[in-house]
C-alpha cells in the first residue's frame, strides 16, 4: 500500500517535471524541472532495487551534467532570455500538495480498475542492484566496454574543451 | 509482475513522448539537449525495470554505460552550443541555417 502510492507519488511527479521541462519559457526554470523529473527518477530506482543506478543517477546526473547546463546557460547570458518565475514557499507547497492529490486520485483510480501495481521487489529480490553486484560483474564481464568508456569520456573531455576554444566560424 | 512492469513501461513511455514533444518542438538548443535527457532517462527507467523483471544485472550495466555515454553527449554538445553562440550570438534553432543545405 505504502509502496504503491510511493510509486504513484514519483511517477506523477515524474510526469509533471518533465512537462516541465518541456513548457517553461526560461531554460534555467527548464533546468530545474529536469533536476526535479531525475531525482523523481532515481527514486523509482530504489523502489527497483537498484540502489547504485540511483546513486549514480544522482551523481553523474543531477550533480555533473546539470550543472555544466546550467553554468552553459549562464555563461550565455542570453539577452532575450524571459525571467526566472519568481520563487516561492506557497508556490512549492502547492505544487507538492498538487502531486500528492494528483498521485492519490491515481492509486484510487488504479484501486477501482483492480490494476494496481504488485509490490515491484519479491521478497527475495530476484536482482540486487548493490554496488558490490553491480562492481563484479563490471569488472569481470564487462571490463572491456568498461575501458572502452573510459576512454569514450577522455575523448568527450578533450573534444569538448577544442569545440569551446575554437574561433568562432 | 506482470502488472508492475506495465506501470514502469507506461511510465516511461509518457516521459519519452514529452522529451520528443519538447525535442520537435521547442527552438532553444539548450531545451533540446535537457529534451534528450530526458528520453535518455525513460528509456534508461525501462531498462532498470526489464532487468528486475528478467532477474538479470545486465540491464542494469548497460544504464551505467548510458549515463556515462549521456554525460559525453552532453559535453559535447554543450560545446557545440558555445561555439555557435560565439559565431552567431544565438541559440535558436530556426536561425542557425548553415547546417540545413
Amino acid at each position: 500500500m505504502a509502496g504503491q502510492i510511493l510509486f504513484f507519488a514519483l511517477a506523477v511527479t515524474a510526469i509533471a517535471a518533465g512537462v516541465g521541462v518541456v513548457w517553461s519559457r526560461s531554460p534555467i526554470n527548464s533546468a530545474l524541472w529536469l533536476i526535479l523529473n531525475l531525482f523523481c527518477i532515481a527514486g523509482l530506482y530504489l523502489t527497483l532495487n537498484a540502489q547504485f543506478i540511483a546513486v549514480i543517477q544522482i551523481l553523474v546526473y543531477a550533480g555533473a551534467i546539470m550543472v555544466l547546463f546550467l553554468f552553459v546557460i549562464m555563461l550565455l547570458n542570453l539577452s532575450e532570455m524571459p525571467s526566472v518565475t519568481r520563487f516561492t514557499i506557497a508556490r512549492l507547497f502547492g505544487f507538492f500538495l498538487v502531486m500528492g492529490v494528483l498521485a492519490l486520485l491515481t492509486y484510487a483510480v488504479a484501486a477501482g480498475l483492480d490494476v494496481l501495481p504488485e509490490r515491484i521487489v519479491p521478497a527475495a529480490a530476484a536482482v540486487s542492484g548493490s554496488p558490490s553486484t553491480l562492481a563484479r560483474s563490471l569488472f569481470t564481464e564487462y571490463a572491456l566496454p568498461f575501458e572502452i568508456i573510459g576512454i569514450l569520456l577522455l575523448a568527450a573531455t578533450v573534444g569538448a574543451v577544442i569545440i569551446a576554444k575554437r574561433k568562432p566560424v | 509482475m506482470e502488472m508492475t512492469l506495465n506501470w514502469y513501461l507506461t511510465l516511461s513511455s509518457v516521459l519519452f513522448i514529452t522529451g520528443t514533444l519538447g525535442f520537435l518542438f521547442r527552438r532553444n538548443i539548450i531545451v533540446m539537449l535537457m529534451s534528450i535527457e530526458l528520453m535518455l532517462n525513460a528509456v534508461n527507467l525501462t531498462l532498470v525495470a526489464l532487468s528486475q523483471a528478467a532477474a538479470d544485472t545486465a540491464g542494469q550495466i548497460l544504464v551505467f554505460f548510458v549515463i556515462a555515454v549521456a554525460a559525453a553527449e552532453a559535453a559535447v554538445g554543450l560545446a557545440i552550443v558555445i561555439a555557435v553562440f560565439r559565431g552567431r550570438q544565438t541559440i535558436d534553432i530556426s536561425k542557425i541555417k548553415s547546417f540545413r543545405y
